[in-house]
């Protein structure tokens, strides 16, 4: 039997970690929340999630960085701005989301073959490589990645593709890719994403 | 009336029949749409997740290259390259390290950008620009005693949008009633699909495109209208997986686009129409005299 401590001391709390979100142009309000939980209870998701928005914007504020990142809540927000527009103090929960996905991602401490940071990694791949996105390639090579049995489950939403003549297998690309590329590694590392955690 | 046209990437593939529908329509009504050139993907919500600040270059290369080229008005039709072409151009307003960011990138290719693009959605454009009177006297063929749910989404009305509610958007009821359908009461209208959760997370994702087909049954809709391609993807390609999780709520879902070209007497092919996993019922043939 595993025994684990259900409270969280002084010693778990990542000093600066909100103070770093806070920063993040339109994070800014998260300082003046109210912990209302009109967020949670507009959120569609929340019933799925570990923490409620409610609970991550506390979190967050109190430096709970490593509870906030490994938890499910951050990728299961499907960014519909519900939160963002209802909530009372002007906080962009939704941003919020994005802020604490990127770190996530650039830390590599989602948990492996979880299929959503997969899929928005593969997707900026393509978008860097040629600029836009044929969504059924991206989605084969998501099914590659993370969960190849999928493919097998959705044989038939496949083959509906064909038969509608939405599968398409010829890559759409930009003329000018040179010109994105300069443009990307202005603000970038050169890579998207950060390495994968085990 | 000419505008600059952002398909985006879904608009080629999943969603070509948006873009068939759309630019019949268009051209129907003397709009004229310009393709923009060289576009590139929006980054949409995934990019976001990955690097913010190379997700605002992707946006504002478009918004940039819009502005030289003209027109400036940039049609947009598609709901996350919507959001995302307008949320960058809040950002550069908003933030001046974003703006910094977005200057170095395009002085790369010696572009600039000076905030004057206008990212429209075609709602907007047919109900404010166009006129529902211009559109009423198009219609040959009035969608009389089809029953549509207007169903919106998220990410046009929320938290961007300057042309209609975040919640209880009116636009397109007021279209499609022009057209002569039946317009449901739908309460569902701007709650979310699931986004891309329906093929990564189908447990959580999947249920709420259910709940918004089941509720559309529910109200006795022939067929749910939809702005957005994930949504009509959502709404239409997962009946097989969702009848046998929760039962069946086989309702089609359409683009409002095709639904205006149906009114304005194209034949559904030439919509894009046999593209739907679950088809339209036909309409009856009688013609309107003019």
């Amino acid at each position: 039997m595993q025994i684990k401590r259900t409270i969280k001391y002084e010693a778990d709390r990542v000093r600066g970690f909100s103070k770093e979100i806070m920063s993040v142009s339109g994070c800014e309000q998260l300082q003046s929340c109210i912990q209302c939980g009109t967020c949670s209870g507009t959120c569609p998701l929340s019933i799925y999630m570990d923490f409620s928005p409610r609970q991550v914007m506390a979190m967050v504020r109190a430096d709970f960085k490593n509870e906030v990142l490994t938890s499910t809540t951050i990728w299961l927000c499907a960014s519909c701005y519900a939160c963002t527009v209802e909530c009372p103090r002007k906080i962009r929960i939704t941003d919020i989301m994005y802020a604490l996905k990127q770190r996530a991602i650039q830390e590599g401490i989602y948990p492996r073959r979880f299929p959503i940071p997969v899929l928005a990694r593969e997707f900026s791949e393509m978008v860097r490589r040629k600029g836009r996105i044929t969504e059924t390639l991206l989605v084969m090579r998501l099914f590659l990645k993370a969960n190849w049995r999928a493919v097998f489950a959705s044989w038939r939403q496949g083959l509906g593709l064909i038969r509608t003549g939405r599968f398409v297998l010829r890559h759409e690309r930009i003329e000018r890719r040179a010109e994105l590329d300069a443009m990307l590694a202005t603000v970038g590392d050169g890579k998207a994403g950060g390495k994968e955690a085990s | 009336m000419k505008y600059s046209y952002f398909p985006g990437c879904s608009l080629k593939g999943l969603g070509r029949a948006y873009e068939e529908s759309l630019l019949p329509v268009m051209k129907h009504l003397g709009v004229e749409l310009v393709e923009l050139d060289d576009w590139n993907c929006c980054g949409a919500t995934a990019y976001m997740s990955v690097d913010e600040a190379q997700a605002a270059v992707l946006a504002a290369r478009n918004l940039a290259i819009a502005e030289q080229t003209g027109p400036q008005d940039l049609l947009t039709p598609c709901s996350a390259c919507y959001l995302v072409l307008n949320k960058t151009q809040h950002n550069i307003t908003d933030f001046p390290d974003i703006k910094t960011a977005v200057h170095r990138a395009l002085g790369t290719a010696r572009m600039t950008y000076s905030g004057k693009t206008n990212v429209r959605h075609p709602l907007d454009v047919l109900v404010h620009d166009v006129g529902l009177d211009v559109i009423k006297e198009k219609v040959v063929r009035p969608l009389k005693g089809l029953k549509v749910a207007p169903y919106y989404g998220c990410q046009v009305v929320r938290p961007y949008s300057t042309f209609d509610d975040d919640w209880n958007p009116t636009t397109m009821d007021q279209l499609l009633a022009t057209l002569g359908a039946e317009v449901i009461h739908y309460p569902l209208k701007t709650k979310c699909c699931g986004g891309s959760l329906t093929g990564t997370v189908p447990e959580a994702g999947l249920r709420l495109t259910y709940i918004l087909l089941k509720e559309a049954a529910r109200r006795g809709a022939d067929v749910v209208a939809t702005i957005c391609p994930l949504c009509q993807f959502n709404l239409d390609a997962y009946h097989d997986q969702i009848e046998r999780r929760w039962g069946p709520a086989r309702v089609p879902t359409v683009y409002f686009t095709q639904l205006m070209g149906l009114a304005f007497g194209f034949p559904p092919r030439q919509l894009g129409l046999q593209r739907n996993f679950v088809p339209m019922k036909e309409l009856p043939t009688e013609r309107v005299a003019g």
